[in-house]
């Protein structure tokens, strides 16, 4: 593959998306078209290599592909495709991607249409003075209506998109088309290769055999190997070892990489916290007067605590985070103990699906058998010394009395929803104590509500519950915006008349009595019947607000022995140990593993 | 000469039970007949040493033996009796389901050795019997009953069923009320449990129109069994289990002590010589793993702790050279302090451990407690 590319046929750009849209098919095609990989060859979306990732049709981490597409005038263009992650959580990333790009592919799917999280990015798109090329996705499905979606892509975006490519990924409709708009369209990149180095950071992974690898756009200057460079945020400082580009799903060398393009290096680098996404690299023997603007440390929103189910795996369970730490920046841990639950680490989490990924990597990639505890977020703590003290574990909160007042984490939300649903909407922002900031029709059948609402009431279910009652209608995106004094409790779990700590967590008063109830409900549906009865009760200050009973056991027999076969009945009695190896013991109760986070998941299935 | 027992399994039925889960097909008489065959051919050509052994059991279960042609039973017990030594007066056993007996069969039951039968009746309650998918009615498990003690069989157990759908404690008491009255030698009572793979487990929308016993009831009939039972000279030998003294299954109990056994025909187990196998589909032997140390101690204890009186340390000793509270010393402080387990001091070297009433009640928890980490 030539690199002996001019700069200015050179396209950065990325496909911008709401969730299932269509981007990572898209990326397929694009990749498939331009001759890299022929689609037998092909497994399918190869820019989402994580298994979890493609299993949940999302991009967790950034990737980079490097292309060489002929265009219809017969000259060769490099195109660098990156990949965005999808979701709210990682809005921060996605904007440091966005960064490394001079344009966007915005994906609309042409019967779903515009949706909250497609504007999400389009903004920050915006915000990061991208060109964004639309496209309309999804033609060959019968819904589809192209003309109806274009026009609302140019009165609710406001870009001209009349003449947008119509595609379908999936049949490889139309995918020439967009390799010309993006030719056509997306501006080459700028930047000069003699001045200081400036590179962006828009990811890193860690390898073992090679380090940390940073994913970089070079915005100014040239790098090698060799080349002494500094971080300039962090100040770490490193020689580089290799750089290169991107061939799909592996790293291809190369001499050096120069401005405009995108790539990867590696330097004697063996921590991923010494290359914060946004950051800037520059040469350190000649450093550009100031860094790239826009770089934010990025900080755990959501917490909750991580605790190996079998006690003994505590140094595993450490030695896993610390190894997914080094290919992840957002993720915070450290030790903590409960009285429940043993040792374990109370971790950091950009928002719930965050949460939900490293869950599932430490469970299937390092094989652990995890007990997670309600997540929560961080609170004020208002003590009547005038001291603040920043809580992210319920269990730590200060006695009643030693608190002046608290303060929670507020966010504004927008939320689109098609009209008929505008009720059932509001009133479940009603519920989780939302505010009504106001709502405007986007069309005649769509409008945005605005609300702001407490982080606590969105971490756990919200999403589920707005998908569910909008029957899938409803999309959402949100921003942090500050802390609001609130009146909040501690609301407490006792089974079997002994206080769970890990159970325990932070409420608003007016619905914790509401909470409790529920919450003793799915408990009791949760936690197998004993050879006793067990109370399951809901607490504030001391003061039960809710009680269920679990009975005590039937019976419970082998079947028929017959025929001498030995191993079914072991069979059984083995099914039947497994089962108890995935409970807690607190005091003499088993509680399932899974309790611990099921039970957050409260709103009711009307 | 050591013990030995014999399965012999006959896969066919007229029709399958709704909750039935053994192996078991429904076939034609040319089928049955090249299954006999090759029964009998397995039997021959079974080539290990089986000189030092002598056989105190044999039980033919199925499926439904009683299906097929009398002869056909002749002939492999023929072909057992060549092969093997006995001890004097061995149980020999044959599982029939009413409405597949008659005069002609029994006597040649009776002449081929058969000296205890085994009836599956589940219920005397017609409607619950057409539930569970079964072929016959009361009044046919009578007939058979008759014909069976006209025939000169003294020892015959009847198979019971709890917890049947549209089944009352009513109905249950009822019967159990008949079958005292016929005064039979043992009696199982099993309570239905719905397992995979069941008609009844693919079509639980039948449970709408005949719903389950609630769990009180479900309870209430299984204490009722032994309570009835027991009043009427029926003592409970294992879990679900009851015989008059004398009468307890000794096949039945030969699994529950670790005595070895060898089954023939499809599906059929075996534990010999220190291994396990099985027979497949087709015949052939599958060798399964060779059970370690580990799991014949766990056997021993989950297998022996079924039966009533329980497992004995001196027997354990004997058996693994080593004291059984090396192994469970934690686990039965425990289960003795939970009330799930007993123990009963025989003699300064001998104790019997065994389950409580409460302890067979949850008897899965308490078993799965024995398997070794």
């Amino acid at each position: 593959m030539s690199v002996h590319i001019k700069q200015d046929h050179i396209r950065n750009f990325c496909i911008i998306a709401h969730i299932d849209h269509g981007k990572s098919t898209l990326a397929d095609r694009i990749i498939e078209k331009t001759g890299l990989l022929t689609s037998r060859e092909m497994e399918n979306q190869v820019l989402d290599n994580m298994d979890l990732e493609r299993e949940r049709g999302i991009t967790i981490k950034a990737q980079a592909v490097r292309i060489i597409y002929t265009a219809n005038n017969g000259e060769e263009y490099m195109f660098n495709l990156i990949d965005t992650p999808g979701h709210v959580d990682f809005n921060y990333e996605v904007s440091r991607s966005l960064a490394a790009c001079d344009g966007a592919i915005l994906v609309v799917d042409a019967s779903q249409g515009v949706e909250a999280q497609t504007l999400g990015n389009v903004y920050l798109a915006m915000d990061a003075d991208l060109e964004v090329v639309p496209v309309i996705n999804k033609i060959d499905l019968p819904s589809a209506d192209p003309d109806r979606v274009a026009e609302e892509v140019e009165d609710i975006i406001g870009i001209e998109a009349m003449d947008a490519p119509r595609i379908s990924a999936k049949t490889g409709i139309g995918i020439e088309d967009v390799l010309e708009a993006v030719v056509s369209k997306i501006p080459s990149p700028e930047g000069n290769s003699e001045a200081p180095l400036k590179a962006l950071i828009f990811d890193s992974l860690y390898d073992a055999y090679r380090g940390v690898i940073v994913f970089c756009r070079i915005k100014e200057g040239t790098v090698k190997k060799g080349t002494e460079i500094l971080m300039m945020a962090t100040g770490a400082k490193a020689e580089v070892v290799e750089v290169g580009y991107f061939g799909p799903g592996q790293f291809i060398p190369t001499d050096e990489l120069s401005a405009g393009m995108v790539g990867y290096i590696t330097a004697s680098l063996k921590n991923v916290q010494d290359t914060h996404v946004g950051d800037t690299i520059t040469d350190a023997k000649n450093p550009t007067d100031k860094p790239l603007p826009g770089y934010k440390k990025v900080n755990p929103m959501v917490y909750c605590g991580m605790y190996p189910a079998d006690g003994a795996k505590y140094p595993e369970l450490r030695d896993a985070l610390e190894k997914l730490q080094l290919n992840d920046a957002s993720l915070s841990f450290e030790a903590e103990t409960s009285v429940a639950l043993g040792f374990g680490f109370r971790c950091g989490f950009l928002g719930l699906l965050h949460l939900e990924i490293i869950e599932e990597r430490l469970e299937r990639e390092y094989n652990l058998d995890l007990v997670t505890t309600a997540p929560s977020v961080i609170y004020k703590v208002h003590k009547t010394g005038g001291s603040i003290i920043e809580l992210t574990n319920p269990s730590n909160l200060p006695d009643p009395t030693l608190i002046d007042y608290m303060e929670e984490p507020i966010v504004k939300a927008e939320i689109m929803v098609t009209t008929e649903y505008i009720g059932a909407i509001m009133n479940l922002c009603q519920e989780r104590r939302g505010v009504y900031d106001g709502m405007e029709y986007l069309e005649e059948t769509r409008a945005e509500l605005h609300y702001h609402l407490p982080l606590n009431e969105i971490i756990y279910d919200f999403f589920d519950a707005l998908k569910s009652r909008s029957r899938g209608y409803a999309s959402f995106d949100y921003e942090m915006d500050g802390y609001v004094r609130s009146e909040l409790v501690k609301l407490d779990i006792l089974v079997n008349k002994e206080e769970v700590d890990a159970l325990s967590f932070i409420v608003h008063a007016d619905t914790a009595y509401d909470r409790g109830r529920k919450m003793v409900e799915k408990l009791k549906k949760e936690i197998p019947r004993h050879l006793f009865e067990i109370p399951i009760q809901a607490a504030v200050g001391g003061k039960v607000i809710a009680r269920e009973t679990v009975k005590a056991m039937r019976k419970d027999v082998l079947a028929k022995c017959y025929g001498g076969d030995i191993s079914r009945k072991r069979k059984l009695l083995e099914k039947q140990k497994e089962g108890k190896k995935k409970m807690r013991q607190i005091g003499n109760v088993e509680i399932p593993k899974d309790a611990f986070l099921s039970v957050l998941k409260l709103d009711d299935e009307d | 000469m050591k013990n030995l027992e014999i399965y012999i399994h006959i896969p066919f039925c007229i029709r399958k039970c709704n909750y039935c889960d053994f192996t078991s097909i429904v076939s034609d008489e040319t089928i049955k007949e090249r299954y006999v065959e090759k029964l009998i051919k397995s039997i021959e050509n079974f080539n290990s040493d089986v000189s030092s052994y002598s056989v105190s059991t044999i039980f033919i279960g199925g499926g439904t033996p009683s299906i097929l042609k009398p002869e056909f039973i002749s002939k492999i017990l023929k072909a057992i009796y060549s092969k093997f030594i006995f001890v004097e007066k061995p149980e020999i056993t044959i599982e029939a389901n009413p409405g597949t007996l008659n005069r002609e069969k029994l006597k040649i039951y009776r002449r081929s050795g058969i000296n205890r039968l085994s009836i599956g009746l589940q219920s005397a309650d017609d409607e619950e019997l057409s539930i569970l998918g079964r072929i016959h009615s009361y009044e046919d498990f009578l007939q058979s009953f008759n014909l069976a003690r006209e025939a000169g069989f003294n020892n015959i157990n009847i198979d019971l069923m709890s917890a049947i759908p549209n089944q009352t404690i009513k109905s249950y008491r009822n019967t159990l009320r008949k079958v005292v009255e016929l005064n039979p030698e043992h009696i199982s009572a099993y309570s239905l449990i719905i397992e995979e793979g069941t008609p009844f487990f693919k079509n639980i929308e039948l449970f709408e129109k005949y719903p389950l016993p609630s769990e009180e009831d479900e309870r209430e009939m299984y204490y009722l069994t032994r309570e009835f039972l027991s009043k009427n000279g029926y003592f409970r030998y294992e879990i679900s289990n009851y015989a008059k003294e004398g009468y307890e299954c000794k096949h039945n109990l030969g699994y529950w002590s670790m005595t070895p056994y060898l089954g023939f025909g499809v599906s059929a187990s075996s534990y010999f010589e220190g291994a396990r196998f099985k027979v497949d589909k087709n015949f052939q032997i599958i060798e399964e793993e060779k059970p370690s140390i580990k799991s014949n101690i766990e056997e021993f204890m989950f297998l022996g702790l079924r039966k009533t009186k329980g497992v004995s340390s001196k027997d354990f000793r004997n058996m693994f050279n080593q004291e059984l509270e090396f192994y469970y010393k934690d686990n039965i402080d425990k289960l003795m302090k939970e009330g799930l387990l007993e123990k009963e001091i025989v003699s300064m070297d001998e104790y019997l451990l065994s389950l409580t009433d409460k302890g067979i009640d949850v008897s899965n928890v308490v078993l799965s407690e024995f398997l070794l980490d």
